[in-house]
């Protein structure tokens, strides 16, 4: 490690929290903004000025904007996001069984679908305009463009229920071993892996396609090295830029916009309990879990970021 | 007597062209070229840009660039046939009996891998040596070739060398296989003069050591006739003149080669003026943003109205950001500069607009500067237009005798720049120059990209405009026989530094400095054994 690419890393880190303190302030912005209160949402046809205005003081809707955002904001760095107010339960602890609900489904997605998609990019680049290249566009492309609510309930019509090869809805309890687990999940995953596949597996070839032009693959081919080897050994390494960064894109995808999967196959994730709480407009859960994803979103981009800058080899061994 | 080593006969090469809106066309890029190698010579391959040397060069690896198709004749390496060979069969020669050394060994290098990994990679692969073995030659060969440090030279990355060094590693892969025949493609084309030299040595060295045979495609028929036995002149993909390296070079005999072997020998006579100059830099300094060092410090150069001032030098003495500095896209740090009698502001967004008209400049690349889609009239009209404010018939009328003066004549006005060629390109830059009615031309190594025959006749033009419109230009290059053609005062620039600068016939006189006497005899000579005698003195 050497001072510039420590200062390149400590730039992008610095970067990522400005990002984040930005983010915190958007979110607080927009739930504020929102026509009506959570004083009005919790009485609903009961509200009488009096009882709003009892209810307002109690929740501590009357202090200024800003010095709520503070408060709020100091929670949060302490690691206290608040409670629910329609349930009146802590929001960390209820957000932590549903965040390693939701990581553990897009951790296994992810395990399936990078490598997969990655193999088949080089793949596709190895028969480039041949028919393994456009067969598997044309599968990969057909499975991102099927909306993912529609994909979910033809994988759960046929395999679930004509089939019964796994379980229509994908619920999880602690009694569970992790093979029953997997099962239990192996819808939603198939259908998370087909929605991202796509976009990576293009990537990788489109990446590795650019670098294929250059002059150092010529020279590669004219050492009679094997076109498989040519692409692994000598176009691959220069293109782990491009690749990390569609491919943290859709980790990120897999864990902040998986709302649709999870309703749709009732999974106890991050997804279904936002849905719930903005449907109460519960506020104070809905400032958490954007700020949460925004957090993942964040962090996410800044690591395949981090990766550009650690495999470049012009920045990590310097002349 | 054995079977030659390469025997090429009646290879014809083509390719399909798919002109837009066109019915897709074939094109023959070599037509019935015949030749043999024997076992430890050296072909050298000569022609200009198009001549399908490269292509030739490749055609002994059975390989062709993009959709270049060897369609016909036979070529014969090792006595095999391996024209029509294809997959497995070619793999077991490329790398392993034939190797390649590209013209830039900066952009044929992995960036992401290690040197030694990547000179040893054809020998392991064809199992041709065992990773241990390949390596200890790897060292040997680096050693042999004047590499720094040789035995960790290989664990480096291509971007922590030079460029002089890159090419040097680039023939060390080459020849770490222990190939029959080696392909240079230009290998020391992309070089500084002075690295030139003992890059063409130590390749000279390496293939006399190793015995190895060689084919070495050039442009330069000054460098070829330091290394090969026998020469192969090209045109248009066809052969001119194929004979022994000493009769080519001292009895050429078709008109092509004559051409090529005098256009070496230009001198220009040196003009003399007491006029005051038109441009005149005094303590000049410049920095970039950033960098503590300075790129120019301390420079004085004077131009006579009329005259020619060659600025010559090697990549990064500087030479091109003085040019920068006198059009003020560079401010000077410190220092002035008087243009015409009156003082030049650093920066040019706050020149006059006649400060701007009347200083000029040309390029290096006339491709990259000339808008695609803009027609040769409106490149060469929209200076008249914008410092004359000419229109209509009076500005045709200009734009055609601007055409007339370079040489090409109106019926290339409506023609975009993808229609014309290297050298008529360059042309229409000088007559966009010239239309703004400048005293001074910056002309930045306007000839470099060009081929030889063609580069002499832009001087000429460059000459014959100076003697009618009396305007002045300096001229930045690295060439010293393009210096000698064109100069009447030099400036020798090394690092940042004027290490040198007076009239031509004072300059190119004895005594020299240690590096004008380096530069100059780094020049190729057009005689064979010309570089023993250079490496020898230098040796004493």
């Amino acid at each position: 490690m050497n001072a510039l690419v420590l200062k390149l890393l400590v730039q992008r880190i610095s970067l990522g929290l400005v990002l984040i303190f930005f983010v915190s302030i958007m979110i607080f912005l927009g739930t504020q903004i929102l026509p009506g209160d959570v004083a009005q949402a919790i009485l609903g046809q009961s509200a009488t000025p009096e009882s709003l205005a009892n209810l307002r003081e109690e929740l501590g809707l009357n202090i200024p904007a800003y010095q709520r955002y503070l408060s709020w904001l100091g929670g949060v760095l302490q690691g206290d996001l608040g409670t629910s107010l329609t349930n009146g339960r802590d929001i960390g602890q209820s957000i932590a069984d549903r965040m390693g609900n939701t990581l553990f489904l897009a951790a296994w997605a992810a395990i399936i679908s990078v490598p997969l998609a990655i193999t088949l990019g080089l793949i596709s680049v190895l028969y480039r305009g041949r028919w393994p290249d456009k067969l598997i566009s044309a599968v990969t492309l057909s499975a991102i463009s099927v909306p993912e609510f529609m994909m979910s309930y033809i994988l759960m019509y046929y395999v679930a229920v004509q089939l019964g090869w796994a379980p229509s809805v994908a619920m999880l309890n602690d009694r569970m071993s992790m093979l029953d687990k997997l099962h239990a999940i192996s819808l939603p995953i198939a259908v998370l892996v087909m929605v991202v596949l796509a976009h990576m597996m293009r990537m990788t070839r489109a990446a590795l396609l650019n670098v294929m032009q250059s002059a150092y693959i010529e020279t590669a081919e004219l050492k009679g090295i094997r076109r498989s080897s040519v692409i692994w050994r000598h176009a691959f390494p220069n293109s782990i830029a491009p690749i990390v960064n569609v491919v943290m894109l859709n980790m990120a995808y897999l864990v902040v916009g998986v709302v649709v999967v999870e309703v749709v196959f009732v999974y106890p994730g991050m997804g279904q309990y936002l849905v719930d709480h903005v449907a109460k407009r519960d506020v104070p859960v809905v400032q958490a879990c954007g700020l949460i994803f925004a957090a993942v979103y964040i962090f996410l981009n800044m690591f395949a970021d981090i990766v550009s800058i650690l495999a470049n080899p012009r920045l990590r061994h310097p002349k | 007597m054995d079977k030659p080593l390469l025997q090429i006969d009646n290879l014809t090469i083509e390719a399909t062209a798919y002109p837009p809106g066109e019915a897709p066309r074939r094109i023959t890029i070599v037509d019935g070229v015949s030749l043999s190698l024997e076992k430890g010579k050296v072909l050298g391959l000569i022609g200009e840009s198009g001549a399908g040397k490269s292509t030739i060069g490749l055609s002994a690896m059975a390989y062709g660039r993009g959709g270049i198709e060897l369609s016909g004749g036979e070529i014969h390496l090792n006595g095999r046939e391996i024209r029509k060979a294809r997959g497995r069969v070619l793999r077991s020669l490329r790398g392993a009996e034939v190797t390649y050394v590209a013209q830039s060994a900066a952009a044929a290098f992995n960036p992401a891998k290690r040197l030694m990994e990547q000179v040893t990679e054809a020998a392991i692969t064809h199992g041709r040596a065992t990773k241990a073995v390949a390596e200890k030659r790897a060292v040997d060969l680096f050693r042999k070739l004047g590499l720094p440090e040789p035995e960790s030279f290989g664990n480096r990355y291509p971007h922590q060398v030079s460029g002089g060094q890159l090419q040097r590693a680039m023939t060390a892969m080459a020849l770490c296989p222990q190939p029959d025949l080696v392909i240079f493609d230009e290998p020391t084309t992309a070089l500084d003069v002075t690295t030139q030299l003992g890059v063409l040595a130590a390749i000279k060295a390496a293939i006399q050591d190793q015995g190895v045979a060689a084919l070495y495609i050039t442009h330069d028929l000054a460098v070829v006739a330091q290394i090969a036995d026998d020469i192969m002149v090209l045109r248009h993909g066809k052969t001119v003149e194929y004979g022994t390296a000493e009769q080519i070079i001292t009895a050429p005999k078709e008109e092509y080669t004559q051409a090529l072997v005098s256009v070496v020998a230009k001198d220009h006579e040196e003009k003399n003026t007491d006029l005051p100059p038109i441009l005149e830099v005094k303590g000049l300094r410049a920095n970039y943003l950033g960098m503590t060092r300075d790129v120019l410090s301390n420079i004085n150069v004077a131009i006579q109205p009329g005259t020619t001032l060659a600025v010559v030098g090697e990549s990064g003495s500087g030479k091109s950001t003085l040019a920068r500095v006198i059009t003020g896209l560079l401010p000077l740090s410190a220092g002035q500069m008087v243009f015409d009698g009156r003082p030049l502001t650093p920066d040019q967004k706050s020149r006059s607009r006649d400060d701007l008209r009347e200083l000029q400049m040309i390029y290096q690349m006339a491709d990259v500067a000339m808008n695609p889609r803009q027609t040769v009239g409106t490149i060469i009209g929209r200076p008249l237009q914008f410092y004359f404010g000419m229109k209509g018939k009076v500005l045709r009328n200009r734009v055609v005798e601007l055409l007339d003066e370079i040489e090409l004549g109106e019926k290339f006005i409506d023609r975009y720049p993808a229609e014309l060629s290297g050298g008529q390109k360059q042309r229409v830059c000088i007559a966009r120059a010239l239309a703004a009615k400048p005293k001074l031309i910056i002309c930045d190594e306007v000839t470099s990209a060009l081929d030889p025959l063609v580069a002499e006749g832009i001087l000429k033009l460059l000459a014959d405009l100076q003697e009618r419109e009396q305007v002045s230009y300096m001229f930045i290059t690295h060439d010293i026989a393009t210096v000698r053609a064109i100069a009447d005062t030099i400036a020798v620039m090394h690092l940042g530094k004027l290490v040198r600068y007076g009239k031509k016939s004072e300059v190119l006189a004895p005594p020299f400095d240690d590096y004008t006497d380096m530069l100059l005899k780094s020049v190729p000579e057009l005689r064979m054994g010309w570089m023993e005698e250079v490496m020898g003195t230098a040796a004493e």
